[in-house]
């Protein structure tokens, strides 16, 4: 054998409790290559066990069962252990510890889970015969060996040790009274409603509560017959149990000269070192920055902490959340946050049912967008729920109390399906298939914060480019969940957002994205900002959107749809697909001149493809000779209003549905919007028109039009949800140009009105509140800004043909006429196609 | 006024200057496509910093003769057109593709003088 091989590093663990045992258990699963020789010091007789569940011992659980792992696990893992065994002194110079015995160890570092014991207070006859603490499994035997003689036992604390202590009591067969010093029970964790309700649950089960009880003596020959109270009351009882807190075990640390707390606890830093770096202190005999954690889980997070700094790593112990929920007795009782809305302003949402001895009570801060704790008792199934709300800083619905109280009335639609309710394994990026968890893990370990950075460390949205809204929604809500400030800014041109540059646009009457950017922005603008603006700049001032041709997408910088090979398509408005023969002989003249290849749409119009760009001008000059006007398939804008044939022909059909698509198309044609808008109208309920997938529908019905608004097909498809019902033809139109204009003035750059509501704090109520009720007051506004665009509406195609500078512009190069060589055709079907190279 | 920016294709390297076309013939803040020969080049100018850029029409992405009607801006202060068709966007300095992927267009010095644009060319 080498001698070679360094020695393995002594720790001693002085404490067999739960934050013992857990480190022991956390050191042996790193120590695989011997690195460390494990000591153990327990003074109790039986290795470590739950404490937590210690009442359980009364209803029949056994020593064996609450046991953390039998002796033989610390054998099987090499761990020395010594139970029975008191450490008495420790010696931080010599780096030894003594036992009760005299022996001495040696160590190189030592870790300190020495726990707490009880604190019993000083009362005359503490001392006496019946008087217990609630600690240990020793305790509870000797409590089990007493009962029989007693009849009546008295718990002095409330707290939650307390309450677990009388639970103890009704298990024994007594009748038990709970004497509290504060005026409610859990006075760390209740405030005095939830501790009225919990008392009054504890009383219905037989359980005397006394509160504001100062004890000031016990009295009794040998053993205990009576105690005493400040207000000079007295109650009678033959057992006492203290549970008025804790006192962490520090003697040892006291007496080895390490820095202790003035109301004790053994005090470490971050890493949780005593005053002698070479000791640490874990669990409830430590004081970290004032503050003794009487629960488990920061003392298994302070034995990681010990852990991880042992074999090298860098962890830090910054304070534990003491958020608990528990059953006490078969009460709900749970306490998260900041439950008494002391450390920070806000405001309580309360709810309280006497009859079912329920209450519940958030705290929400004062602007209404976050949780900052809260208390539950009688029902605390949504703990989770709201704790992770709190945790998170997750921005609140409109309607707070829905989380304690559930959504009532009306609402079936969830307040917000938005992109974060998508299952983890959900495919975003379908080009890509990359799905919602590997972005937002993504987002979480590259630090990502922006959509750019998405992109090029997942691939997502690299290709058709289709989520990349998506992307943007998922990087805003994971870096809210983890607590970042995000503002949703157009792009790094504009610290602004769409709906913030609108305003800045009206309120400053600004008409160009040059003035714009001057102003407001920096840079020379990109692919992003320059189409928002511009859309922005049209659905407010509505002029001719080639006065700004180069901020223009392709698509409306030239009036057609781009298409493979360089050539564009042309679409003239159909409204409602209704067509006289004439026009449509117009159109198939048109196409049959230029040799275009013709379609009909899913939106009831003819498309014609393949014609050049230097054709364009010449093609609508025709059309709009023959009364065609820009049917707008290149903006994003109004496209179609698709209806079915209606009651004029239609054996089944209840009003004109063909006339009112029409004029509902007129009516809303060539305004910009943030993404594409599509409408229908049906006849009746067999909804030939399909108007339940567009972003607005009406359906007629017996005494007037249904109204259904943000459905859309298309990747992600969602049926538009009922908004209003029965409306006669004007009102219709009046909710429309609410609608429309709110969705134009508040929705994010290429977000379909589907996506807008999804995103929407309060969903389909608030919209409707909006709308309908006119709950912001902008109503008004909203109808006189309509008005506006309707008023303006003028035909882009119609100004281009007219207008012989604008013309010029449609030509392939700035130094010849001649067209782009590289467009070559090929015959499929009768019809030209691109030949793709 | 001379100006040329390119890193790729320095001035040193210009064989011939072509005669491109009248400033005024081009779009403030947007681009044209001259042909030259049997190319194709697209041409930029950037108003608002007073600079001109060129490269090649043809977008390597899917091959299209579409770049002088992209949109032009920056990134972090790096001029760049941005492909109409996909929003592949390409550095007009280096060409270099800034979306991340490989391909990588060609880019042009170019000069004005007396009112007519020049790109120039490396035989």
């Amino acid at each position: 054998m080498s001698s070679l091989v360094t020695p393995p590093q002594r720790i001693i663990v002085v404490g067999n409790g739960m934050v013992g045992y857990k480190f022991c258990e956390k050191l042996v699963s790193k120590n695989q290559s011997g690195a460390f020789a494990i000591t153990v010091f327990g003074e109790e007789p039986r290795p470590a066990y739950d404490r937590v569940h210690l009442s359980a011992y009364f209803s029949g659980t056994t020593a064996e069962e609450l046991t953390m792992a039998p002796i033989s696990w610390y054998e099987q893992n090499n761990i020395t252990l010594h139970l029975g065994e008191l450490v008495t002194d420790v010696d931080p110079v010599a780096k030894t510890i003594t036992t009760h015995k005299g022996e001495i160890f040696a160590y190189d570092k030592l870790v300190l889970a020495t726990g707490s014991g009880a604190f019993v207070p000083p009362i005359n006859g503490v001392e006496k015969t019946g008087v217990f603490v609630y600690r240990t499994i020793e305790d509870l035997e000797a409590m089990l060996a007493y009962a029989p003689k007693a009849k009546t036992a008295a718990v002095i604390g409330g707290g939650l040790l307390g309450l677990e202590a009388a639970k103890a009591a009704v298990d024994m067969g007594l009748e038990t009274h709970v004497i509290e010093f504060a005026p409610r029970l859990m006075p760390r964790q209740l405030d005095e409603a939830g501790s009225e309700t919990l008392k009054k649950k504890l009383e219905n089960l037989g359980i005397s509560i006394h509160l504001k009880k100062s004890t000031t003596a016990i009295l009794g020959e040998e053993a205990v017959n009576k105690m005493t109270f400040a207000d000079g009351s007295e109650l009678e009882v033959d057992m006492i149990i203290v549970s008025a807190g804790i006192k962490p075990r520090d003697e040892v640390a006291r007496k080895a000269g390490l820095a202790v707390g003035p109301r004790g606890g053994i005090e470490v830093n971050n890493q949780l070192q005593t005053s002698d770096p070479d000791i640490f202190a874990v669990g409830e005999s430590a004081l970290h920055e004032g503050m003794i954690y009487g629960l488990i889980a920061p003392g298994y997070e302070m034995a990681e902490v010990v852990v991880t700094n042992l074999i090298g790593g860098e962890k830090s112990f910054t304070g534990f959340d003491m958020s608990t929920k528990l059953k006490l007795i078969g009460v709900d009782v749970a306490s998260f946050g900041d439950p008494f809305c002391t450390e920070t302003k806000g405001h309580p949402i309360v709810f309280e049912d006497k009859v079912k001895g329920i209450y519940k009570r958030i705290n929400v801060s004062e602007d209404g967008k976050y949780l900052l704790g809260g208390i539950l008792v009688g029902d605390a199934s949504s703990y989770n729920m709201l704790l992770q709300t709190a945790k998170n800083k997750i921005i609140l619905p409109p309607n707070p109390e829905d989380l304690i109280l559930g959504a009532r009335g009306g609402s079936a639609e969830p307040a917000g399906a938005g992109v974060m309710s998508l299952p983890e394994d959900a495919t975003i990026c379908s080009c890509e298939n990359v799905t919602k968890g590997t972005i937002c893990s993504s987002i979480v370990s590259d630090e990502l914060s922006d959509v750019a950075g998405i992109k090029k460390c997942t691939k997502a949205g690299t290709s058709c480019g289709g989520c990349v809204p998506m992307l943007g929604d998922l990087l805003t809500a994971t870096l809210k969940e983890q607590g970042k400030d995000v503002k949703k800014v157009l792009c790094e041109h504009f610290s602004y957002s769409r709906q913030e540059i609108l305003d800045i646009v009206k309120i400053n009457n600004i008409r160009t994205y040059d003035e714009l950017l001057d102003q407001y922005g920096k840079g020379d603008g990109c692919e992003v900002c320059k189409p928002a603006v511009a859309s922005i700049l049209a659905s407010t001032w509505n002029e001719l959107i080639l006065k700004q041709a180069t901020i223009q997408d392709t698509n409306d910088r030239y009036l057609a749809n781009i298409q493979k090979g360089g050539t564009y398509s042309v679409v003239p408005r159909i409204p409602g697909g209704e067509i006289t023969p004439e026009k449509l002989i117009v159109i198939g003249q048109v196409a049959a001149k230029y040799s275009l290849y013709t379609k009909i749409t899913g939106g009831q119009r003819i498309d014609m493809f393949g014609a050049r760009i230097d054709q364009l001008p010449d093609i609508w000059e025709e059309l709009v000779n023959a009364g065609f006007e820009s049917g707008h398939a290149y903006g994003k804008s109004l496209r179609t209003v698709k209806s079915c044939v209606g009651s004029t022909w239609c054996r089944y059909g209840l009003h004109d549905s063909v006339g009112f698509a029409i004029q509902v198309e007129e009516r809303y044609r060539g305004i910009r919007s943030p993404h594409k808008l599509k409408g229908g109208v049906s006849g009746c309920v067999r909804e030939c028109a399909e108007a339940q997938s567009k972003d607005f529908g009406i359906i007629a019905t017996e005494k007037g039009w249904n109204l259904f608004v943000c459905g859309n097909g298309g990747a992600k498809p969602q049926h538009a949800i009922l908004f209003a019902t029965d409306l006669d033809t004007e009102t219709c139109l009046r909710y429309l140009d609410r609608f429309l204009m709110f969705y134009i003035k508040t929705a994010e750059p290429l977000n379909r009105t589907s996506t807008w509501l999804n995103k929407m704090e309060g969903g389909i109520d608030y919209l409707r509140q909006v709308i309908i009720e006119d709950s912001l007051g902008i109503c008004e506004d909203l109808e006189r800004e309509m008005a506006f665009m309707i008023e303006t509406y003028a035909c882009e195609w119609k100004e281009v043909v007219n207008n012989p500078e604008l013309r010029k512009r449609f030509q392939h190069f700035i130094n010849t006429p001649e067209p782009d060589p590289t467009i070559k055709f090929r015959q499929e079907r009768g019809q030209v196609v691109p030949v793709v190279k | 006024m001379i100006q040329a920016q390119n890193s790729d294709a320095s001035l040193s390297e210009v064989t011939t200057w072509f005669k491109a076309a009248e400033v005024s013939a081009f779009p403030e803040n947007g681009g044209a496509c001259v042909k030259y020969q049997d190319q194709q080049i697209a041409v930029f100018y950037f108003a608002r910093r007073n600079e001109w850029y060129a490269c090649q029409n043809m977008c390597p992405h899917k091959q299209q003769m579409i770049l002088a009607r992209g949109m032009v801006g920056d990134q972090c202060g790096e001029p760049k057109v941005a492909c109409p068709y996909h929003k592949k966007t390409f550095s007009l300095i280096t060409g270099e593709n800034l979306n991340g992927e490989c391909y990588e267009i060609q880019t042009y010095p170019v000069k004005v003088e007396n009112g007519f644009v020049y790109i120039g060319i490396k035989e």
